[in-house]
């Protein structure tokens, strides 16, 4: 009975559901090399989706030219009903406080404490803190949720790899964003660390209710984490569906993903 | 055949790279005016060039001073004209020798070091992460880096040249019996405004070449650590040259003063 009703108010939700990001018709390329050629995707308000693809598919490429920093050839972009490419430099600022973005090498910055890492996006952003909080005690609340606390005042090169991407995350919380986007959220990371993050992902995402774009050559972690998966080929958006049923298909090129 | 199709592939590059070059430096001026201006990352950054780069300037300064007053010696003695020493040395250290050595040890120790760390940051996306967390990384990195070494410079410059002339003083004292104070009365009377004045000119457009290539490597550094090491060495061969560009066009036009 319940679960019935699980997928009837699901499938209700989607059609009515808000698209938060909408790429269409993608391109870019390196001199002769075509990296996206025609890329298509739309990310709904609530959702996890998955885009997978081969490492130099392209996954990095694509998400700098969501949040500008990287210019596509053509296409459309559009983010929170903006169109990125129409944006002055104050806008797009004000647009990229609601959008995190988890680097795939952390990227913390090695020069500074965990704390002022986390300060950093707040400097220029100060009005997301509101008139009650402080800059101290959001500081500590985005450091527990990633179970770091004692740290705060510890450089990035005293830290082991997955207490980094930890940090790298806290950090991309600390502005409350609406959508987060994962680069490689467990690269690099051992199978035990990498649940851990993935954990961390889900229990953030309970949270704040944030959309999440999640990039990754991961299978592992698009089964767990995945409600939806779009597969980058060829630099276009190949296929796309569940985990289920793209797991069970019998096209080659999808097939190769799934393969042990 | 060969040879001249890569004579002008080298041209080309040169050419093309003095562009790039020139257009960052105008990227500079046109953001050092705008606010908000960094002024908390400049200070840090004008004690950190300070800190790496004082002892080794002060201690070339005083074996220069020494080794010059020591050379000299002989001939002077020999034309009756020991004398002149401060003088001379006063002169050549304050007008060519000092503002030239310190620039180049600071083009081995400052650009490099620009070059190494904003590649490595361009390389483990922190440049990416300040941009996307709202903060100009190109005010905040390179803006304040390229002032600092500006402002650096002539005073480095100064303690370098104090202390060459106290070196060339213990020579003195010791093999002359010139007393320190007697020395130094005699440089400063030697040393007219039209020594000083082109000399602190001069330094500060050394410390800027300095700054600017050490930017320049390091923020367009390429992808991977190779492009890291890269930066650095790039950066202190280009910054090195320009020092002797820059100071063969200040004795150019410092002499078409003296003649007027
Ligand atoms: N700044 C750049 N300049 C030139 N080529 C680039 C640049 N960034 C990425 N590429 C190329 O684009 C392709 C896709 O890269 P990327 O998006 O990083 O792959 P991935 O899917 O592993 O994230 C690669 O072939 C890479 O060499
Ligand atoms: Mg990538």
């Amino acid at each position: 009975m319940e679960p019935t009703e699980n997928i009837a108010v699901q499938t209700a939700s989607v059609d009515q559901k808000k698209v938060v990001i909408d790429i269409r018709g993608l391109r870019k390329s390196f001199g002769e090399n075509h990296v996206l050629n025609g890329f298509n995707m739309r990310l709904y308000e609530g959702e996890n989706l998955v885009v997978m693809g081969k490492s130099g598919s392209g996954k990095s490429v694509m998400i700098k030219c969501l949040v500008g920093l990287m210019q596509p050839d053509s296409g459309y972009i559009e983010v929170l009903g903006k169109e990125i490419k129409t944006l002055d430099r104050e806008t797009l600022d004000v647009l990229r406080s609601d959008i995190g973005f988890l680097f795939q090498g952390s990227a913390l910055y090695d020069s500074m404490t965990v704390r002022e890492n986390l300060e950093f996006p707040l400097r220029r952003h100060k009005e997301k803190i509101g008139q009650t909080g402080s800059t101290e005690s959001r500081v500590l609340e985005a450091l527990e949720n990633v179970g770091l606390a004692h740290t705060v005042d510890l450089m990035p090169e005293e830290l082991s790899g997955g207490m980094k991407r930890r940090i790298a995350l806290a950090r991309t919380i600390i502005l409350k964003p609406k959508i987060i986007l994962y680069d490689e959220p467990t690269s690099g990371l051992d199978p035990i660390t990498s649940k851990e993050i993935i954990e961390l992902m889900r229990s953030i995402q309970k949270k704040y209710r944030t959309s999440a774009l999640i990039i990754t050559h991961d299978v592992d972690c698009a089964r767990v984490v995945s409600e939806r998966m779009i597969l980058l080929v060829d630099g276009t958006n190949y296929a796309e569906g569940t985990y289920l049923q793209l797991s069970s298909s019998e096209d080659p090129k999808v097939e190769a993903f799934f393969k042990k | 055949m060969a040879q001249t199709v890569q004579a002008t592939k080298n041209i080309k590059q040169f050419l093309g790279e003095t562009g790039e070059l020139s257009y960052f430096a105008g990227r500079f001026f046109k953001e050092f005016l705008k606010p908000p201006f960094e002024l908390k990352e400049l200070l840090r950054q004008c004690y950190q060039l300070g800190n790496r780069s004082l002892v080794l300037v002060l201690f070339t300064g005083f074996i220069i001073g020494l080794v010059l007053t020591l050379q000299s010696r002989p001939t002077l003695i020999q034309f009756g004209a020991v004398s002149m020493m401060p003088n001379m040395v006063g002169i050549s250290i304050v007008r060519e020798i000092g503002p030239v050595i310190t620039a180049l040890i600071c083009a081995g120790r400052i650009a490099s070091g620009i070059g190494a760390e904003l590649g490595s940051m361009r390389v483990t996306e922190q440049i990416d992460a300040m941009e996307v967390s709202g903060t100009n990384p190109f005010k905040y990195l390179v803006v304040t880096r390229i002032l600092a070494a500006t402002l650096m410079l002539p005073i480095l410059v100064v303690f370098g040249d104090l202390v060459a002339l106290y070196g060339s003083a213990l020579v003195e004292n010791l093999k002359g019996n010139v007393s320190f104070q007697l020395y130094f009365n005699t440089v400063f009377d030697a040393l007219s405004y039209g020594d000083l004045v082109p000399a602190t000119i001069k330094s500060f457009f050394f410390g800027f070449v300095i700054g600017l290539v050490g930017c320049f490597k390091g923020y367009y550094s390429k992808k991977g650590t190779a492009g890291v090491g890269i930066a650095a060495n790039t950066a202190v061969v280009v910054a090195s040259l320009l020092v002797f560009l820059v100071d063969f066009i200040a004795v150019f036009v410092s002499d078409i003063f003296y003649e007027l």
